[in-house]
């Protein structure tokens, strides 16, 4: 089956990204394909390689990046929301890219199933 | 590139009120880009996402944009399902009069009749 | 259909929307602070009891050890993992997350 997940906050201040990543390792490990995970909202603080966690906690972005390559994983940061909150390219992590809303209605349409995670 | 032809049934569950948090301008904007896709969209206001839809909205003072004027547009883009929850209405000391916009009112069993018959359930 | 509640019952009205929105049959899933809902004794017990005749209730299990509540969890409920999880995504036609 595919799903597509939408992610609505940022990186340690919720809970929503760790439990997104969580269900989208899970669902791989089942046999499913994550079509796309899409970054709304708060949740394009997923996606900047500028963040610095302390050593002993969890690098959240760099776990997304790294799940990321592992799995050929489309990651996709809201265009409008990522420029209001000083999202670009130049700070984008691997394996995000930045793109419009539409993706997220086409994530909608093409997989079976959309789970939000957010606040 | 999406499916041709493929025709789902969306429904954006709207439950929080505009300007304390961002949810319901960004949710707007997905909805708008919706319109784009072809596809059977419909907006449901439950909870404090009522509020969204109140009549006479004045942001100046809080030196944010009024977005709600943006309700009445959705016709234009072929929107034309609003679904708005009776108790939540009863709950705020709201009526239909209230409302902005053109919406069908109706019960909280109802609008989860509704919610099952639904292909993609978005939130925020 | 497959509801996601993950807030806690003391603390948003969340899980009462949930209840009073969806259809009998469905599946209600308590995720991240949601779990709390299903702690023995609290003051959304009652609630949560009535819906156990309606709905499939269930839990997050890693979220409700995370919390130290796992000896505390009502019966009917149905814990379940992060694989669970995905089953029941996969096996309801759809599902609403009430953030």
């Amino acid at each position: 089956m595919k799903f597509a997940i939408t992610i609505n906050e940022g990186p340690y201040q919720h809970q929503a990204s760790d439990s997104a990543y969580l269900f989208c390792k899970a669902a791989l490990e089942k046999g499913h394909e994550i079509r796309r995970v899409f970054f709304y909202h708060d949740g394009v603080n997923n996606s900047t390689r500028l963040t610095e966690p302390p050593q002993d906690d969890r690098n959240i972005v760099a776990r997304w990046s790294k799940f990321s390559e592992e799995h050929k994983l489309d990651l996709v940061v809201c265009v409008a929301a990522a420029l209001r909150r000083g999202i670009r390219d130049e700070n984008l992590a691997p394996g995000f890219r930045i793109s419009g809303l539409g993706q997220l209605v086409e994530a909608g349409i093409e997989a079976d199933r959309l789970v939000t995670f957010g606040d | 590139m999406s499916e041709e032809g493929v025709v789902k049934k969306f429904m954006f569950v709207n439950r929080k009120a505009p300007y304390g948090t961002i949810y319901a301008l960004e949710s707007l904007e997905v909805v708008l880009i919706s319109a784009a896709f072809d596809q059977d969209v419909s907006l449901a206001f439950l909870d404090d996402g009522v509020f969204q839809l109140k009549k006479g909205q004045q942001t100046k003072g809080i030196e944010n944009k009024n977005f709600s004027p943006t309700y009445r547009a959705l016709d234009g883009y072929d929107i034309e399902k609003l679904y708005v929850e009776k108790e939540a209405l009863d709950a705020r000391g709201l009526t239909e009069d209230d409302l902005l916009v053109d919406v069908t009112v109706m019960s909280s069993a109802e609008l989860g009749k509704l919610m099952e018959e639904q292909d993609v359930v978005l939130s925020f | 259909m497959l509801h996601i509640v993950n807030k806690s019952p003391q603390d948003r009205n969340t899980l009462d929307s949930c209840l009073r929105v969806a259809q009998a049959g469905g599946t209600v899933l308590l995720i991240e602070d949601g779990v709390y809902a299903v702690v023995k004794g609290n003051a959304a017990e009652s609630k949560l009891k009535a819906a156990l005749g309606k709905f499939k209730v269930c839990a997050l299990a890693p979220d409700v050890d995370a919390r130290g509540i796992a000896d505390r969890v009502m019966d009917g409920v149905t814990l379940v993992d992060y694989a669970g999880f995905v089953d029941l995504v996969a096996e309801n036609k759809n599902c609403q997350s009430w953030l």
